[in-house]
């Protein structure tokens, strides 16, 4: 059996265990840095609006951003790269830096709510994947987590076929007009408690897409997001992180 | 470049159907039909390709139909049913069940290019027709919600006890209104939208929309570019080669090929991450060239491929010499290479049917016209066995090119990027050999902004070739002759 005898020399990621060295060489995330002062020019430069005005400094909404560097190429000195693939977060507020508002107490609140639900999902959890309209990436990613670099089965983490036996909703796209329905099908047959994962930038709010008349910027007004994972697509590290997030085994709860 | 294209104006629809139809009777490719923008009346189009060279003849449509080129070629029936799906304009005298976007009797339709600003859609899926079948004969769903992580689209597959006997596909599910989206857009934020159309070529797409606003603009991009663009789109073909076999291994219950094949992609998207900063190679290509130099030094690139490479092939001569695993694909969906050369079937689909069509060739563009081009992978038999076979061939071919670029972009001169003038306006095509095969972009500038754009994905323009490959396989090919495809269902419904 000549495939028996190759197997597998490859390293299994320690993640989240240990940091991993790759998970942090490639542009996860931007933000602004701190002191950063506002320039009118700042909101044209991005391509979704992620960009706005807030008391004199710039203000970065993850969840719109599509990671394409524009503004750090262009103002330098006012955003970065972020290679931190932790990029998450159990409010959609959270994923606005500087924050929109206190996140604190209501992340405390929202945490401890999940926490209750995932209670059962000690050992093994079960995924069930739906595309509401994505560009083919976030799959290619969410695939990535059961090739052996990441191999989520170490971690009790599996997918199923079957909306009854899931335990997260790991949705992905836009929202495009006809997925409304099968989505919400799927939402009835899936067995309550569940975690609803929006996962990319377009689930979160439809990213470059936006609004248009076959999307719906974004699967939010469809379903009771859980939790939020910005990247367009977000790379199975994040993806990793927000479920993780999701089961409650992140102590910090992700970023700020 | 743009000498290749050949824009022919006729005075009604009646007499393009009749030219495209003489054309490809005499042995010319029906490469796209569709309806251009044009605020004042929509412009029935078709690009015709015929060895090195693209004719874009359009007529006006002055009424809300044309006669259907469909019965004369049919390669053009599916775009026909999109373009009555989004513009309301019927060929008349055919059937045209809905495709990409299913509404009923009289809705508005989005018509993208015409100006207009449609309200949000409904789809319904009662406009689309129900398959009856005969006695003993059961027609299954897959989709459009489906099991393991894939891009939804649905299939209605017919069979008699184990046989297949018809396969109905649906992929409106996730039509995102992607034309329309690039309306009123930036020269420089249409290639991010470009490479979203159809993600895992984001590449190949970007290429191809700035192939279209470089000719428009009239601008050259420098060798240094020309050949980083090169080793991107050769390593994101590797990387959606790798991925097909991923997928067949994981069809035949291979688990460690399955995982190998699966730990080469994963090295291929890093290696992309660490050129450019993104998995996917994205805001990497932009108008004119390249936004930077590589963020990895050459040697180290040309090391990494080169390990590649090796690891690669192992594996491939191993997968090559499982029985088990090839006695799946041998004589399983078969597409003949009479139907591939009747449709002008692209990419590995056309070139594992014997049809030779490569843009890199019949139509180079940027360094590949330089005689960077790999020869075709043709093979014969048309079966999931010759796809997967044109596939390891190219993958080995990307990895070498890849390499070769490396070295060309080390010693190419220009810099990567020349600036685009302000203010382009006209209308241009582009395209792109993706790893699904040729990629069309079709675009109207208007002072530095995008009045129209029409993005042709090889994904959709094999379709129609699928449910034609089920020819007395078994519900248990399903899985393999998907996968052999290739497609990618954001791709389709553009
Ligand atoms: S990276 Fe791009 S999308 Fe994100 S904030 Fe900057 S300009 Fe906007």
């Amino acid at each position: 059996m000549p495939w028996a005898t190759r197997g597998l020399r490859v390293v299994t990621t320690g993640y989240p265990h240990t940091p991993d060295d790759y998970g942090g060489s490639f542009r996860a995330a931007v933000s602004p840095l701190p002191g950063a002062r506002w320039e009118p020019d700042m909101a044209q430069v991005c391509p979704t609006g992620a960009i706005t005005e807030h008391d004199g400094v710039p203000r970065l909404d993850h969840g719109r951003c599509i990671v394409c560097g524009r503004c750090v190429r262009r103002f330098p000195r006012a955003f970065r790269s972020d290679a931190a693939v932790e990029t998450a977060a159990l409010l959609r507020d959270a994923l606005v830096v500087p924050p929109l508002r206190e996140t604190d107490e209501a992340l405390a609140r929202v945490r401890a709510a999940l926490a209750r639900r995932v209670r059962r999902l000690r050992r093994s959890v079960h995924i069930r994947h739906v595309d509401a309209g994505s560009d083919g990436t976030e799959e290619w990613e969410i695939a990535a987590l059961l090739n052996p670099v990441y191999d989520v089965h170490r971690l009790g983490i599996f997918f199923t076929a079957s909306p009854r036996h899931a335990d997260i909703l790991l949705v992905t796209g836009a929202g495009s007009a006809g997925m409304l329905r099968p989505l919400r099908i799927t939402v009835e047959a899936t067995a309550a408690p569940f975690v609803v994962v929006a996962c990319g930038t377009d689930a979160i709010s439809g990213g470059l897409l936006g609004r248009g008349y076959a999307t719906r910027g974004g699967v939010s007004e469809e379903l009771a997001v859980d939790v939020w994972i910005p990247g367009s697509p977000p790379s199975p590290f994040s993806i990793l992180h927000g479920l993780l997030l999701a089961l409650g085994r992140f102590p910090k709860g992700g970023p700020a | 470049m743009s000498a290749a294209v050949r824009i022919e104006p006729l005075d009604t629809p009646e007499a393009l159907v009749a030219i495209v139809a003489a054309r490809v009777a005499e042995g010319a490719r029906l490469a796209a039909l569709f309806v251009a923008g044009s605020s004042r009346r929509p412009m029935l189009t078709a690009a015709v390709a015929a060895r090195a060279e693209l004719a874009l003849l359009t007529a006006p449509l002055e009424a809300a139909a044309y006669p259907a080129l469909s019965p004369l070629v049919p390669a053009a029936a599916y775009y026909e049913r999109a373009i009555h799906d989004l513009h309301g304009i019927a060929a008349s005298g055919v059937v045209l069940n809905p495709l990409i976007l299913p509404l009923p009797e009289g809705a508005e339709r989005p018509r993208p290019g015409s100006g207009s600003s449609p309200a949000p859609v409904e789809p319904d899926e009662h406009t689309l027709p129900v398959h009856v079948t005969g006695e003993g004969t059961f027609t299954l769903p897959y989709g459009p919600v489906r099991s393991g992580v894939f891009e939804t689209i649905e299939y209605l597959v017919e069979n008699a006890g184990e046989e297949i006997l018809h396969l109905w596909v649906r992929p409106f599910y996730k039509h995102r209104g992607v034309a329309k989206a690039f309306e009123h857009r930036t020269i420089d934020d249409g290639v991010l939208l470009a490479e979203r159309v159809e993600g895992v070529a984001s590449v190949a797409h970007a290429v191809a929309y700035c192939h279209a606003v470089e000719t428009a603009a009239g601008i050259e991009v420098p060798q240094q570019g020309a050949w980083l663009r090169v080793l991107y789109a050769e390593l994101e073909r590797a990387a959606n080669h790798l991925d097909v076999i991923v997928r067949l291994c994981e069809a035949a219950g291979l688990a460690v090929a399955n995982a190998r094949f699966a730990w080469h992609k994963e090295r291929v998207l890093r290696l992309l991450a660490a050129l450019t900063g993104s998995r996917f190679g994205r805001a990497t290509v932009v108008p004119g060239g390249v936004a930077g130099a590589p963020q990895l030094a050459p040697s180290d690139a040309a090391r990494r491929i080169g390990e590649l490479a090796a690891a690669v092939s192992a594996d491939v001569i191993e997968l090559m010499r499982t029985e088990s695993f090839l006695d799946r694909l041998w004589g399983t969906g078969v597409v003949t290479p009479e139907e591939a050369r009747a449709h002008g079937a692209l990419g590995p689909v056309g070139r594992g049917s014997a049809v030779a069509e490569d843009v890199r060739r019949t139509r180079a563009y940027g360094a590949y016209a330089w005689g960077a081009a790999p020869e075709p992978r043709l093979h014969h038999d048309g079966d999931a066995h010759a796809r997967l076979r044109v596939r390891v061939g190219e993958l080995e071919d990307a990895l070498a090119l890849a390499s070769q670029a490396v070295d060309e972009a080390r010693a190419g001169r220009g810099g990567v990027r020349v600036e685009v003038p302000e203010g382009v306006s006209g209308r241009a095509c582009g395209w792109a050999e993706a790893p699904h095969g040729e990629v069309l972009y079709f675009i109207g500038l208007e002072d530095g902004r995008i009045h129209d754009c029409y993005p042709r994905s090889a994904s959709f323009h094999n379709l129609p070739l699928l449910p034609a490959a089920f020819k007395g396989d078994v519900l248990t090919d399903f899985a393999f002759i998907e996968a052999s495809f290739g497609l990618s269902p954001a791709g389709v419904v553009v």
